[in-house]
């Protein structure tokens, strides 16, 4: 025998289930009174900096058929690639902007929306900068653990060709399925969790 | 464990410990149906962390309002509570190394004591309870605890099979100090006999980590003549500590 290395293991997942709104997002369950607002609800004041986009969407399972229930988080850097975070050793973030955003699906239509502004640049483990790009974390019933995925921005092309994450994609064919188009200021970015289109998810 | 801890000035700088996906449920378990349609087929990509996901929302203790915490009367009209077994959930939320992890957001929410959510949704016949929300939230303290009060939820039929039910259980969703941390669980209680008839728990593969869920009735902690106490301890990943600089990839 040796000695024990006394690592502790992970809190095992569970699936978000059908009620997750009472949690996350309790004024859009119409649970009122409990909390002034839902985080991450509204992500911008008039002094946020940066250029303001919209982004939009929805969640496909195999069938094709848009999720109605799931919750979406995005995490992202302002707009000079800063996070917000204490772990954020670059400098100091726009103190007007979070960069956390939560968004319900639709009950109806299972479309999901994010205003917020176009992410500056940050850099990969190396020192090389990735192309912006925001983080998205997807729960909804039936999903036993968190999906991570990443949104990048269709008119960053230079950028993202270059991006040393999305050059490390082996199956190149896939790579399209993180990049969202834009038009006007609106980014297009569906989530398909089966299928040709299947969306690449990250274990990060 | 002390070489682990988080003193002042050593930089929590280091990647996540790899997430070891076969303890958590696979994405596809057919038992619970609508998994079938919703689980992707591909292998997650591997990455190491980025900053992208070494950093995440901190959210002070000044967003509490003074009831968030306490579900037996934060959607209750003055001088009324809600219905059911008053309890107390409290723990520790720590990280892979053991260190308490402060400041660490929970969200919780659950059907009221008879199985029934306040939800759109939710068809079940159980009556709601007009005193009763469902949610609430804290924040842990310096050491990583944290405690609410609530009522015991009921178990709650719901359509998968022809006859499935939930144990009683209390959703957690929890931010550590990382985006790569991000976690939602379940909580269930010490002696319920549907745990071990649920599709939704079996999804883990292992009876031992089912267990980890399963909170111990604490009579240490309970209140005399006003509510007991389960205590449910909940472990988000761990980090490499910086204490020697790893060569950067590429240098
Ligand atoms: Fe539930």
């Amino acid at each position: 025998m040796v000695q024990p290395l006394n690592l502790l293991k992970e809190t095992p997942s569970q699936t978000a289930g059908p009620y997750v709104h009472i949690g996350l997002t309790a004024n859009y369950a119409e649970i009122k009174g409990i909390y002034p607002e839902d985080i991450g609800a509204v992500m911008l004041t008039d002094k946020t900096k940066g250029e303001r986009i919209k982004i939009t969407g929805r969640v496909i399972d195999g069938a094709g058929t848009p999720l109605r229930d799931p919750v979406i988080e995005i995490w992202q850097a302002d707009a000079n690639g800063l996070y917000n975070s204490p772990e954020e050793k670059r400098g100091k973030a726009d103190e007007n902007f979070l960069g956390f955003g939560r968004c319900a699906c639709d009950l109806e239509t299972g479309v999901y929306s994010f205003e917020t502004i176009k992410p500056g640049a940050v850099p990969f483990i190396d020192g090389r900068m990735m192309a912006p790009h925001i983080t998205f974390w997807v729960v909804a019933r039936g999903i036993n653990l968190g999906l991570h995925t990443r949104m990048y921005f269709g008119d960053e092309e230079e950028a993202n060709a270059s991006d040393p994450m999305l050059s490390r994609i082996e199956q190149q064919v896939r790579m399209p399925t993180l990049i969202a188009e834009r038009k006007g200021d609106t980014y297009h970015f569906d989530i398909h969790l089966q299928g040709d289109k299947e969306t690449i998810f990250f274990d990060i | 464990m002390s070489d682990f801890e988080n003193k002042p000035g050593v930089p929590e700088n280091g990647a996540f410990f790899p997430r070891d996906l076969e303890m958590h449920p696979p994405a596809f378990y057919p038992d619970y149906k609508t998994s079938v349609l919703r689980s992707p087929k591909h292998a997650r990509l591997s990455l190491n962390n980025t900053i992208s996901e070494m950093t995440g929302p901190v959210f002070g203790h000044n967003m509490l309002g003074e009831l968030d915490n306490d579900l037996i009367h934060n959607f209750a009209e003055a001088g009324q509570s809600a219905i059911g077994e008053r309890i107390i959930v409290y723990g520790k939320v720590l990280d892979e190394r053991g260190v308490g992890v402060p400041g660490a957001l929970l969200e919780v929410w659950q059907a009221n004591a008879g199985g029934r959510y306040r939800h759109k949704k939710e068809g079940y016949i159980a009556p709601l309870d007009p005193n009763f929300g469902g949610c609430g939230r804290v924040i842990t303290d310096e050491q990583g605890n944290y405690r609410f009060r609530t009522v015991k939820p009921g178990p709650y039929p719901w359509p998968n099979r022809v006859n499935d039910w939930r144990p009683s259980h209390i959703h957690f969703s929890i931010f550590g100090h990382a985006f790569a941390q991000r976690l939602i669980t379940q909580m269930y209680f010490e002696g319920d006999p549907l745990i071990w008839t649920c599709p939704i728990v079996a999804t883990i593969p292992d009876k031992r980590d089912i267990e980890r869920l399963v909170a111990p009735l604490d009579m240490a902690n309970t209140i005399p003549m006003d509510a007991r106490a389960y205590k449910f301890d909940i472990v988000l990943r761990g980090r490499r500590s910086t204490y020697f600089e790893n060569r950067r990839e590429g240098n």
